[in-house]
Order: structure tokens, then C-alpha cells, then sequence
């Protein structure tokens, strides 16, 4: 059959100017984040995780545990509690990147949209978009529920949004990572089992619930230098007032080291995920 | 079909596959395929699990690149020419890649919104395609609800929403019950008649010979046999008469009587106690004569019948082996019936 062929050569189709892939690129991500935030919508299961969970975690901190736990920050153990909440939530919430990935790749979706003519990075950019919505509405509606029971920012306005905003790129820092587990894993089964494991000692051995000193040393020496403690710090620094510029380059360079691990390997694992 | 408007000519097949190869690890998915596919025609490709179908669709279709070789559509080479050959094509892969928490119609319309079509022919686009598919009245329920055939028959609407001018599907029916089966072959039956270029895959004959104007069998990575539906039965020899015997000592006895009645060795499945034969276009005279030999042998059978050849009869005549999967694994249900040796 080769033989036949041996002469023909292939045409080529010139590729249209770099502007217009940009703008046709730039409304694709927008139709992708619109349809990722749809599906969220209409998942119970995501809601449950963003909504419905935090809140109970809110209360019984607030009311079953906080009792036993002292703390020495201005407003007592609800103050402290709340930076910690949100931080637990905002990095809860990557759960959903990983397993709406793994199963698109899993039902094929992703296979059909890459052999669509759009830019492949769409698809990404268009989730990274979608989750970065959902967080914001994620942390503020956990802000809220802290205002309910007895939280108040003491340390103004603009620090009082420096810290949601902290919180925000905080989980959309760790929802590369949480897509790279995701697209790794490709199976949602296993990702709805395991894909989260790692999350909780990273929240749990921090300081979100309570203060570090009052752990054995042994977990101390773990607690106070991994970067979940260290954000944590700087949002409550930036909520209730205490020193800022240590844990603000120390959060900085742990979130810009985690994107430069993390990035260029979800998009590896999302270049061979067929 | 509008997205081929202003490219440049092409003169050669819509499908073109030269030579190709791809390995994943230690396994030979594909080992030196050739492949061509006229303008407006249909090429079923036929194999069982492992063969290498979903592989070769996935090159055609820019997910993945091939080792070595060429493979064109419409002229345009899928590993330089990668983004103009999406351009062009439509795919409906081996799962449903509907969004299940979506409305079939929001499945459709955001289809329609990334390949940038304005607001009023992705809605009249979105209608067409529901009403073609008798999804009309389910439009605007989830998807999450709709019963397989109708899951795969959006996702079938979804590949056509580009109007593509080839278009690929990786086993389109699997996994449907029968009456399913045939209400989407008529839906592919209708589209094929509009002119669209299609290569489809099946694990199926009697599918490729309803749909495809030719069939090119895949085994193990290559390509073993190639032509008409009715080129390929008439390899493998037209109808079957197959039987079992009662009394499995009977077995030998029984191939002997019946083997005078076919220019072709019976088959013997001696774990089954099943023998079968390959009688040409005689099904019907030779099946009362071979109930007439056994009979007067008292050769006591069940479940004698004529059949149309399946794929693992081809496989049997152009192999010697059964429909095997390539690697070990896949078909083993099916194995113990077919794969038999000669006597
Ligand atoms: N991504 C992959 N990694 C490893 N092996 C693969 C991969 N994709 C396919 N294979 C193997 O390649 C062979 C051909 O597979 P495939 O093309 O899916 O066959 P078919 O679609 O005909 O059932 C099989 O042995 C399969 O296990
Ligand atoms: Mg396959």
C-alpha cells in the first residue's frame, strides 16, 4: 500500500496569526471555567466539601474543642481558630480538582477536547480559573459563619483582605498540587480513597487548631517549619495583629516553590494523560 | 462541510496511515499499520480487544504520536500539522465523554462555544442535533439520567457539532443492549449518507458489515486482512453449521461425517464437545444433511444451528488462532467456544 502513496506529499495549513489564537484562546478558558463552575454547582458532593463540612468543622472547634484549648491571642481560642479553619478549608477544597480531573480523563472528556482546535493550556487555565472562584467563595462564606459565632478581624481592613486573598492563593497553590495527584492517578476511585491522605497531617500537624508549643517536640520540630503552619501564622498575624514580615517571605517562598515543583508536573502528567 | 473551506487541495486519500508503529513500554500496540480511506467512505476497523484500534484512532486523532511512520488526514500530517488536522475532524472515543451533571442541550451548546460558533447557530446547531437524535425531549434534563443508548448517542451529537469532515469512532456501540445497538446504527447509517468520511472501529462482523464499505482486520498490532464484508466472508468460507455432541466419545465420529459436506476442515472444540463447519452460502441444504448423517450415526447433538461468521471465525480462517486479545488479557469469555484445533 505504501508504495502507492510513496509520492504524495502532505499539505500544509499555515497556522493563523498569534493575536487571534490568543483571543480565541482567552475565550475558551473563559467557556471552560463557566462549565467547570456549572458541574460544581450542580454536584452535591462538591457542595458537601465546600460548603456543609467547613461549617461543621467551624462549630465543633468552636464549641466541643475550644474549651480545652488555650490560647493567648486577643478575642480567645475563636480568633485563633478561624485563620486555621480557613487555611484547613482552602486546601480541603483542592479535593474537587483532583477528582473532577481524574474523571474526566477517565470518561474520555479530556480526549476530546484535546483533539478539539483549542489551546491545550485551555483546559488547565480554565480549571485553575474555575477553582480560584470557588475558593474565594469557599473562604468567605467560612468568614461569615466565624462573624456568627464570635470571630472579628482586629487589625483593619486591608490586612483583614490581605488575608482572605493569602488564604485564596494559598489553595490555589495547593490545587496544582492536588491536579498533579489527580492527573496521576486518573482513576477516581483511587482518588476519591487516597488523593486527599497526604492533606491531613500537613493541616492537622500545624498550627490551624492549636498552638504548636503544645505538641510533644518530636512533631514540633515537623509543625513549625512546614509551609501549612507558616501560612497560617501570617494569616493570623494579619487578622488579629503581630509580626508580619518573617512568615509573609517564608509563606511567599514556600508557595513559589511549590508552583515551580508542581506546575511543570501537572501539565507533564496532563501532556501524557491519553 | 465548512471547516475545509480555503485549505489547501488535497488530492490523496481522506486517511492516509503509512507504516505506523507505537509501542507503550514493552508493548507493540501497533507494528507497521497501512491504512487509506476514500473521500465519503466508511472503513470499519475490525479486531478484538488488545488488537490495537483505540491506539490507531488515537494517533489519527492527534492524542498521541506515533513511533514511526506517517498518518495524514485529509492531507495534513498529524504530528506537524497537529492543530489543523483537529480542525477537521470529529471524535466520539470507547467511553462517553459526556459531562454528567450537564443537560445534553448544555453539553451541545458549550460544544458549539468552543469551536466558536456565534449564539444563534449553536443554539439552532444544539436543537438540530437533539432532534436528530430523538434527545429532544430529554434536552434539558442531566445527562446523569439518560439510559446508555441515549448517553451514547449524545456523545455521538457532540463529535458532529463542528460538522466535521472525518470523523472517528471507537466502538460506538459497545456496551448496548441489541435494540440500542441497531437504533445507533441507523443513526451512523443516516450521518454516512450525508458524505462524511468515517473510520469506526468494532469488535464486531456483523457491525463493520452494516456500516463500513470496507473492513480492515487488526490483530496484534497489524493489519491481517483487508477488503468488503463479503470479500472477507467469503475467506472465511460464507455460513457455520455448528453442534455439539452429547456423548463427548462421539466427537472424532461425528467431524468425519460431517467434513465431506464442505471443501473445508471442520473445527473441533474438544473441552466444549463442539464441532463447526464452514458450508459457503449452502447453510440450509447442508444443515439437513448433516442432521441426516448424525442421525443415522445415532450421534445424539445440541444446540445445531446455522450462523453467520462471526469475528472469530475470520479470525480463524485468517489466523488459524481465535479472536485472542493480543496481550493475554481481554476476550477470555469468548475464547472457549471458537478456539479450537483442527482435526
Ligand atoms: N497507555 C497505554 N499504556 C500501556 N499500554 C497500552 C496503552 N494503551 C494501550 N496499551 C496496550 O496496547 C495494546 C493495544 O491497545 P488498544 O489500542 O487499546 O487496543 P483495542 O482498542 O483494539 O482494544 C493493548 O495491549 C493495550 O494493553
Ligand atoms: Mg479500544
Amino acid at each position: 500500500m505504501s508504495a502507492t502513496f510513496e509520492t504524495l506529499v502532505a499539505v500544509s495549513v499555515p497556522r493563523p496569526p498569534v493575536l487571534g489564537r490568543v483571543r480565541s484562546g482567552l475565550a475558551d478558558v473563559a467557556t471552560l471555567t463557566k462549565r467547570e463552575l456549572l458541574i460544581w454547582l450542580r454536584n452535591p458532593s462538591y457542595i458537601f466539601f465546600t460548603f456543609i463540612q467547613p461549617v461543621m468543622f467551624v462549630l465543633l472547634f468552636r464549641y466541643v474543642f475550644g474549651g480545652a484549648i488555650p490560647v493567648k491571642v486577643p478575642g480567645g481560642y475563636v480568633s485563633f481558630l478561624m485563620p486555621g479553619i480557613v487555611a484547613q478549608t482552602a486546601a480541603f477544597a483542592s479535593f474537587g480538582t483532583a477528582i473532577a480531573l481524574a474523571r474526566q480523563i477517565q470518561k474520555g472528556v479530556i480526549d476530546r477536547f484535546r483533539a478539539m482546535p483549542m489551546a491545550r493550556s485551555a483546559v488547565l487555565l480554565g480549571r485553575l480559573a474555575a477553582d480560584t472562584v470557588r475558593l474565594v467563595v469557599t473562604v468567605l462564606i467560612i468568614v461569615g459563619v466565624g462573624y456568627a459565632v464570635g470571630f472579628r478581624f482586629q487589625n483593619g481592613v486591608v490586612p483583614a483582605v490581605l488575608m482572605v486573598l493569602l488564604a485564596v492563593g494559598f489553595g490555589v497553590v495547593i490545587c496544582t498540587v492536588s491536579g498533579f495527584v489527580g492527573l496521576t492517578i486518573k482513576d477516581e476511585e483511587s482518588v476519591s480513597s487516597f488523593g486527599l491522605v497526604w492533606l491531613f497531617p500537613l493541616t492537622f500537624v500545624s498550627s490551624a487548631f492549636v498552638p504548636v508549643l503544645s505538641m510533644p517536640g518530636w512533631l514540633q520540630a515537623f509543625a513549625k517549619n512546614q509551609p501549612v503552619t507558616t501560612v497560617i501564622d501570617e494569616m493570623r498575624s494579619l487578622a488579629l495583629g503581630g509580626p508580619l514580615g518573617l512568615h509573609a517571605w517564608q509563606s511567599a517562598l514556600w508557595l513559589a516553590g511549590i508552583i515551580a515543583v508542581f506546575v511543570p508536573l501537572a501539565v507533564r502528567a496532563y501532556r501524557r494523560a491519553s | 462541510m465548512t471547516a475545509t473551506a480555503g485549505a489547501p487541495t488535497w488530492s490523496g486519500p481522506a486517511i492516509l496511515v503509512e507504516g505506523v508503529h507505537k509501542a507503550f513500554g514493552e508493548v507493540q500496540a501497533l507494528r507497521g499499520v497501512d491504512l487509506a480511506v476514500e473521500r465519503g467512505h466508511v472503513l470499519g476497523l475490525l479486531g478484538p480487544n488488545g488488537a490495537g484500534k483505540t491506539t490507531a484512532v488515537k494517533i489519527l486523532t492527534t492524542l498521541i504520536e506515533p513511533d514511526r511512520g506517517r498518518a495524514l488526514v485529509e492531507g495534513r500530517d498529524v504530528v506537524r500539522s497537529a492543530a489543523a488536522v483537529r480542525e477537521i475532524i470529529g471524535l466520539a472515543g470507547q467511553s462517553t465523554a459526556i459531562q454528567e451533571e450537564l443537560t445534553g442541550r448544555e453539553n451541545l451548546e458549550i460544544m458549539g462555544r468552543l469551536y466558536h460558533l456565534d449564539a444563534k447557530t449553536r443554539r439552532r446547531r444544539s436543537a438540530e442535533l437533539l432532534e436528530r437524535f430523538e434527545l429532544a425531549d430529554a434536552a434539558d434534563r442531566p445527562t446523569k439520567g439518560y439510559s446508555g443508548g441515549m448517553q451514547r448517542r449524545l456523545d455521538l451529537a457532540l463529535s458532529l457539532v463542528s460538522r466535521p469532515a472525518v470523523l472517528f469512532l471507537d466502538e460506538p456501540t459497545s456496551g448496548l443492549d441489541p435494540r440500542s445497538r441497531i437504533g445507533m446504527w441507523e443513526v451512523i447509517q443516516e450521518l454516512v449518507s450525508a458524505g462524511t468520511t468515517l473510520l469506526l472501529t468494532t469488535q464486531y462482523l456483523e457491525e463493520a458489515d452494516e456500516l463500513a464499505d470496507e473492513i480492515v482486520v487488526v490483530d496484534r498490532g497489524r493489519v491481517i486482512a483487508a477488503g468488503t464484508a463479503q470479500e472477507l466472508k467469503n475467506r472465511v468460507g460464507g455460513d457455520v453449521i455448528e453442534f455439539a455432541v452429547v456423548d463427548p466419545h462421539h466427537l472424532a465420529q461425528a467431524a468425519e461425517a460431517v467434513s465431506a459436506l464442505s471443501e473445508h476442515q471442520p473445527t473441533v472444540d474438544a473441552e466444549a464437545g463442539r464441532v463447526a463447519l464452514r458450508v459457503g452460502a449452502s447453510g440450509s441444504t447442508s444443515l439437513v444433511e448433516t442432521v441426516r448423517r448424525l442421525d443415522s450415526l445415532g450421534i445424539r447433538t445440541e444446540g445445531l444451528a446455522v450462523r453467520r461468521p462471526s469475528l472469530d471465525d475470520v479470525f480463524l480462517a485468517l489466523t488459524g488462532h481465535g479472536a485472542e486479545a493480543g496481550n493475554g488479557a481481554g476476550v477470555a469469555s469468548r475464547r472457549g467456544r471458537n478456539v479450537g484445533h483442527r482435526v
